[in-house]
């Protein structure tokens, strides 16, 4: 019997459709491969027995026209989970387990899916590299001692090690395209507003967008259709009607216009990063497409927009982690000062202590005018470069990072250097419209490299069906030795 | 000493230093709960006097991944109140963040509108002894109420109630337009009765639903540019406010006279103590990193309901008080006090339609206000209803009853809650208004009085009064008093 753990989402679904397979049996071939891949460090918490109970549940009363019956999925540790514990990567949260369930994590229950576990993710997703949790780094499956990315790094790396057949990741700033980049899988960043923030452990709000992380284009339509839906418990999730992504899937781009932006090639790029990119445009034109040229004037301002506009988000979001009514409390401390010093002393990592202090000083008085205000103005004339283009192209094509997956460590005193890891990326949360990444291709040491179409507001679809044409024409393909298995 | 007060209760309330005399500049920040059953972004109900944390959603106590949703119904109820107000209804505004720490704020921070309120510019008219003043309301806006530290449960540590947490509240701003402590009172007291009249805040001190922050500030007379303020935080009855200025007002006086300066700050008053004391400094004043909630669209309006809400506004005090001039000709003192409050405003109307409205309004200012004060009762749990009063009222417009009497049938009234008729028939309270059988009486009393008689005849004519009184007496006081008086006359001449 072929390893059903390597089968597409979709080719699950249709085996467990048509009772080739059971749900029970997909689960247990899921947590046989979790459980002899610690080496990863991609879990920090697995629901494995309860898992099983729910397959077998499925499998007793199978209810089989949903979009995903009797499917086992692992979730980033940014979705809270009712009765399941929920960390963002952080001691603060090490023995928090809410009481409620995430409007995407029910949506996706409502389809037939059931929890396999939590996966591992950088501290309330402030990393590029997943190196910033509390719970250890995550190993990219392609290379021992390679980062899988972040802040999703635990997802893409238990995506593309068969640990779960899909996952859901969170991007701020690329923490879904990045990893899915670094790991040779499928993410998509939705259009903000499409994917109910409620339940989701909030690092920026304005940025914040949950988003599936899949192994091919066709899981990822799939997948939005589970997720996407109105909110009435999130003022700025958006009003309308659902949309079947995957029965209107088609790799038909024909006379489709994509915009190459020329303030996207960096200075010092890679070599291999420009190949990609070309190859990327040369696939689309073969497949029909008219490539031209555009340009997002005020690109280069993008990334230090975002390191304003977002640790000022979350120094106010986490300012509610402070020991008095759950998660970390410090022992130390004689008053309420000196026990919310020490609690969020201890309790925060330094990544997250760099942000709070970042956002805190851009907001505070007589700097709010120089930095948030100024970050505030520069992303709507980001947002207006997209509009304007948005009349001449369908999408734009860009690489999805500047460079392959690095070696765990090489960037972690180097907080500049890390950050620029999310340059192409940031641009579309800035502007709040939806990108994915695709695998299109491999830098010389034969790390996946993907490449990032970036869409206008909720036009989805368009962007599945452009990625779908490169994914099909495209000669990356993942072909993993388990080298982590024990 | 300083601070020897002149006219504190006037329009003027100027303090007498030993060098000048200086005006005080006051201005309220009034903070009114608003009415509703459920909390400013979250379901949870408002009900006053619930055990401790019975009422707390995971929104009100900021779990992870909780989100705020606004209530419209708070909206809707600062629009009445902004449009009772004559204010400008922003069809724009934003929700802010005010960042700080307590133990009592779980988001770790309050939503606030800070640069663009929901409401602007208006102003509210007070009627004071000495004629109208116009006080300006530089803006409202709605916020989320904090939680309640309780201190004094345990000696080592602080309790935390959030029933209170999210609760929405209406921040009402005055210009610095208060001059007195009467037009403190009074700038209260008509907030609260537009407020109660548009039941957008039922402006209950005791449970807190209204609170105000003091800021005040002394010039000298004359001087145009105001004087650097304080801050007086949270206050939260008429008469401890008016402690505080008084108190506050002087000793800013002394400084200055002294030669000091005033540190703007905020203060504390302690009402055991009848004193404010620096709560913080402007060098400590906390920076609140206000931004934009980016949980929170902006809050947009439709025009059109606003154009709803104001077509349905009910008749408010100061509409009320030109009508009850113009319709029952009242005084404007009188239909001042009437309407001051709907609830009087409400007896007043029941008892006028039934009965004299001139009559009306002596006897509920007069007689039902002193039963009410002395029995420490709202008006509607007044012991004599407003149908008992109409008719009592009716007898004595008749003349059935004299004044005197209908004040003692008053007092049963006061006591049992029965209606007038009853008592004035059970006891016979009639007035006696039979011309023979009066002049019987009167014959009698003549007959036994010879010697006065006498001395009125001989021009002592003040001995009237005398006879008067022996019919009262006679009568046991339920005489006509006008028909006694045409027949004493007329058997004195004879």
């Amino acid at each position: 019997m072929t390893d059903i753990t390597k089968k597409s989402l979709t080719q699950i679904v249709k085996a467990i459709k048509n009772k080739e397979v059971s749900s029970t049996e997909v689960t247990s071939a899921f947590i046989k491969n979790i459980e002899k891949s610690k080496k990863l460090n991609a879990f920090i918490t697995t629901c494995l027995d309860q898992a099983l109970k729910k397959a077998k549940e499925f499998d007793k009363k199978q209810k089989l026209n949903l979009l995903l019956p009797g499917i086992p999925i692992a979730v980033k540790d940014l979705f809270c989970t009712k009765g399941v514990k929920t960390t963002a990567g952080s001691k603060m949260l090490e023995n928090f387990i809410p009481t409620y369930e995430s409007t995407i994590t029910e949506n996706l229950w409502s389809e037939g899916a059931f929890l396999l576990g939590k996966l591992n993710c950088d501290e309330y997703a402030m990393g590029s590299s997943n190196e910033t949790s509390f719970y250890g780094n995550v190993v990219n499956p392609i290379e021992d001692k390679y980062v899988p990315g972040g802040s999703s790094g635990g997802s893409a790396s238990a995506l593309a090690a068969d640990l779960t057949p899909t996952t859901i990741g969170t991007d701020t700033g690329g923490s879904i395209r990045q990893p899915a980049s670094f790991t040779g899988t499928v993410g998509l960043k939705p259009t903000y507003g499409l994917c109910s923030r409620w339940g989701i452990v909030a690092f920026a709000s304005s940025l914040d967008q949950a988003g599936p992380m899949t192994k091919t284009v066709e899981d990822c339509a799939l997948m939005l259709e589970s997720m996407a839906a109105f909110d009435k418990k999130d003022s700025t999730s958006i009003k309308k009607n659902k949309e079947n992504y995957s029965k209107n899937l088609k790799d038909g781009i024909k006379g489709l216009k994509i915009g190459i932006p020329k303030e996207y090639r960096v200075e010092n790029m890679p070599k291999e990063i420009d190949n990609l990119w070309e190859n990327g445009k040369k696939i689309l034109k073969d497949a029909g497409a008219k490539i031209i040229d555009i340009s997002l004037s005020h690109t280069k301002y993008a990334l230090p927009t975002y390191y304003i506009v977002a640790p000022a988000e979350a120094s106010s979001n986490l300012a509610r982690y402070d020991g008095v009514k759950y998660g970390y409390r410090s022992t130390k401390g004689s008053n309420l000062i000196e026990m919310y010093e020490n609690t969020r002393s201890e309790g925060f990592g330094d990544e997250v202590k760099r942000r709070i202090l970042i956002g805190t000083y851009v907001l505070s008085s007589g700097y709010y005018d120089a930095y948030y205000l100024k970050a505030q103005k520069v992303r709507k004339l980001i947002k207006e470069d997209f509009d304007r283009s948005f009349k001449d192209v369908d999408a734009i094509l860009t690489p999805s990072t500047p460079s392959a997956a690095f070696k765990i460590g090489e960037k972690k005193d180097d907080p500049i250097s890390m950050y620029l890891n999310d340059i192409f990326t940031v641009p579309a949360n800035l502007a709040g419209i939806p990108a994915i990444s695709v695998p299109s291709g491999r830098d010389k040491k034969g790390f996946p490299l993907g490449l990032q179409l970036i869409g206008k507001t909720l036009d989805e679809q368009k962007l599945l069906n452009i990625a779908l044409a490169i994914e099909k024409r495209s000669v990356f393909k993942q072909s993993l030795k388990k080298w982590w298995e024990n | 000493m300083v601070g020897k007060l002149m006219n504190k209760n006037d329009s003027k309330y100027i303090i007498k230093g030993n060098k000048n005399k200086w005006e005080v500049v006051i201005g309220l920040e009034v903070h009114a709960q608003v009415i509703s059953n459920s909390k400013l972004f979250s379901g949870s109900s408002t009900k006053f006097g619930a055990n401790p944390n019975t009422q707390v959603s995971l929104v009100d106590s900021a779990f992870p991944g909780m989100l705020p949703v606004i209530n419209n119904y708070c909206v809707e109820q600062a629009i009445k109140t902004g449009l009772g107000l004559n204010a400008k209804i922003n069809l724009h505004s934003v929700f802010d963040r005010k960042n700080y720490f307590y133990a009592d704020l779980p988001q770790g921070y309050q939503i606030s509108q800070y640069k663009n309120p929901i409401v602007g510019e208006g102003k509210v008219v007070l009627d004071l002894p000495n004629g109208s003043k116009t006080v300006g309301i530089e803006r409202l806006h709605l916020e989320q109420d904090a939680g309640k530290s309780i201190h004094d449960i345990d000696p080592n540590n602080t309790y935390v109630d959030l029933n209170r947490s999210g609760i929405a509240l209406m921040e009402i701003v005055s210009k610095p337009d208060l001059r007195s402590l009467d037009e403190v009172n009074a700038y209260v007291k008509k907030l609260r009765s537009i407020m109660r009249y548009l039941g957008t805040c039922d402006g209950n001190m005791q449970e807190g639903s209204l609170r105000a922050d003091v800021n005040v500030s002394v010039r000298k007379l004359g001087e145009k540019n105001l004087g650097t303020r304080c801050e007086i935080k949270n206050v939260n009855s008429i008469k401890f406010m008016q402690m505080a200025i008084d108190y506050e007002a002087k000793r800013q006086v002394k400084l200055l006279e002294d030669g000091k300066s005033i540190d703007q700050e905020t203060r504390l008053f302690d009402t055991k103590k009848n004193e404010t004391r620096s709560m913080r400094s402007k060098e400590d004043a906390h920076d609140y990193r206000y931004f934009p909630d980016p949980d929170l669209l902006p809050l947009k309006i439709d025009k059109d309901l606003i154009d709803d809400i104001r077509k349905k506004l009910p008749e408010l005090p100061d509409q009320k008080k030109d009508r009850f001039i113009k319709e029952y000709a009242l005084t404007p003192y009188e239909a001042n006090v009437l309407v001051s409050e709907k609830e009087i405003s409400d007896f007043y109307e029941d008892v006028a339609k039934s009965s004299d409205k001139k009559l009306a309004a002596t006897w509920i200012m007069g007689d039902l206000f002193a039963l009410l004060n002395n029995k420490d009762l709202s008006i509607t749990k007044s012991p004599v209803s407003a149908k008992n009063l109409g008719e009592l009222i009716k007898y004595i417009k008749s003349g059935e009853i004299s004044g005197r009497i209908a004040k003692e049938v008053f007092e049963h009234m006061a006591q049992s809650g029965e209606n007038p008729k009853k008592i004035i028939e059970s006891k016979g309270l009639k007035q006696q208004s039979d011309p023979k059988e009066l002049e019987r009486i009167i014959k009698g009393i003549l007959e036994k009085n010879k010697t006065n008689v006498e001395k009125y005849k001989s021009g002592k004519e003040k001995i009237f009064g005398f006879f008067v009184g022996e019919v009262m007496k006679m009568s046991k006081g339920k005489a006509n008093p006008q028909l006694v008086n045409e027949i004493l006359k007329k058997l004195l001449k004879g």
